[in-house]
């Protein structure tokens, strides 16, 4: 036995919601024996018990695979208009930023930068690589890999910035004809992206990092 | 299906590794060893400490629900800026996927977030389940990841920003009580409730 033991070399089970440790009574060798559509529900709230997040990958790589398709748009569509009297000006995400950097406020345009731009990124990144390498079992980096997942958890949504400054824009810059900020279609599909990533690494299960070729056999 | 459970045991939530819980005392924080993700941490506040902190972000909410966050001044007109006046504009302008996204994420999430902890914690506070304490926990679980005020304050400063090389900018009492309520959502970002579950559950009655 190793000296640090697995939930699955116990026979326990622990609930993704409360983490209540139960004793795993579902016969994972034989799962035919139980019945079709026989679950086992955790004892405290429950909640359906499982050992890895169900039908991990391929809801993972689905979510993000879709959140990569609305991240095309989302930066090449302008998100934002700004009309005024003798002048209509869209712009994107990126020549916000460069707006930002121009206008003298070098420090914010490096922030939105970072959540519009590196951040979504570095998901997609992270996450790819994560469902790469665990599905191939390897355990290249475990820890490593490991944290990359928890950083990805902890700065998913401030991705959510830009969205939310073109929204004020759109309700505070109102001047009629004077000066108008519209939302264009661009921040939709940019709203969309934070949203699916955010449920693509929801649904990857970091516990599929370690479990490698063993648990196949 | 009878289950027998084991209160003594945890499971790292990352790597599915077993430890056998200990009691932590003040600044005590347990990692696991496997893959260093912090499976259990002491925090110095006590379940009243923590009611008075919800009570105060209630306040703040609806402060900075109800006054202006910005108001932007060009040749005499003034227009401001709510929340819901955020919400409601984004929606007119056929934004409406944004709309929905920021009053789920800026409104009813955190709402709900609030009112469910602090009625879980007026009765945890003399060491009982709040009546639905169990559904309650698990939307909390599901609702937790969903809120994004903090971005929102974030936001205001950039729009702010972006809004002062045309206009006149006057920051309103709706982004200081924003400022408040961040504080204490980053107070409460490392507590974790699920202490809670460890209340014994009432006695049927």
């Amino acid at each position: 036995m190793n000296a640090l033991p697995r939930a699955t070399e116990l026979g326990v089970i622990g609930c993704h919601v409360c983490r209540l440790v139960s004793r795993d009574v579902f016969d994972h060798d034989h799962p035919d024996r139980a019945g079709h559509g026989d679950v086992v529900t955790c004892p405290r709230c429950g909640s359906v018990l499982h050992r890895r997040k169900p039908a991990s990958y391929s809801r993972s790589w689905a979510l993000l695979i879709a959140a990569f398709l609305m991240y095309i748009p989302a930066n090449l569509l302008p998100i934002m208009r700004t009309a005024s009297l003798n002048d209509i000006d869209d712009n994107t995400i990126l020549s916000g930023v460069v707006e930002l950097w121009v206008k003298g406020s070098p420090d914010l345009a490096i922030i939105v930068f970072t959540a519009s731009i590196v951040v979504p990124m570095l998901k997609f990144l992270v996450l790819g690589t994560l469902l790469v390498t665990s599905q191939r079992g390897t355990d290249w980096a475990r820890p490593q890999r490991a944290k990359l997942y928890r950083l990805v958890e902890l700065i998913g949504y401030w991705s959510m910035l830009d969205v939310f400054v073109v929204s004020l824009l759109t309700a505070l810059v109102r001047f009629n004809v004077l000066s108008r900020v519209e939302p264009l279609p661009g921040v939709i599909f940019f709203g969309l992206t934070v949203v699916l990533t955010m449920f693509a690494s929801m649904t990857f299960d970091p516990r599929l990092i370690w479990d490698g070729r063993e648990t196949d056999e | 299906m009878s289950t027998t459970t084991h209160d003594a045991l945890m499971i790292c939530e990352h790597c599915d590794t077993v430890y056998r819980r200990r009691v932590l005392t003040r600044g005590d924080v347990a990692k696991c060893v496997r893959c260093q993700a912090v499976l259990e941490r002491h925090h110095g506040l006590s379940r009243n400490t923590m009611l008075a902190l919800v009570l105060t972000a209630m306040i703040m909410f609806v402060q900075a629900n109800v006054w202006p966050i910005v108001t932007l001044g060009l040749n005499n007109q003034h227009v401001s800026a709510t929340l819901w006046g955020t919400i409601i504009a984004m929606w007119q302008q056929d934004a409406k996927v944004v709309s929905i996204l920021a009053a789920a994420t800026l409104f009813f999430f955190p709402l709900v977030k609030m009112l469910s902890i602090g009625w879980l914690l007026l009765f945890a506070r003399t060491g009982r389940r709040a009546p639905g304490f169990v559904p309650i926990m698990v939307a909390l679980h599901y609702v937790g990841p969903w809120t994004m005020s903090e971005v929102f304050v974030l936001g205001a400063l950039v729009a702010i920003v972006k809004a002062r090389v045309y206009f006149d900018v006057v920051a309103d009492p709706g982004i200081y009580a924003y400022a408040v309520l961040t504080l204490l959502i980053t107070v409460f970002a490392s507590v974790d409730l699920r202490t809670l579950w460890d209340l014994a559950p009432e006695e049927h009655a």
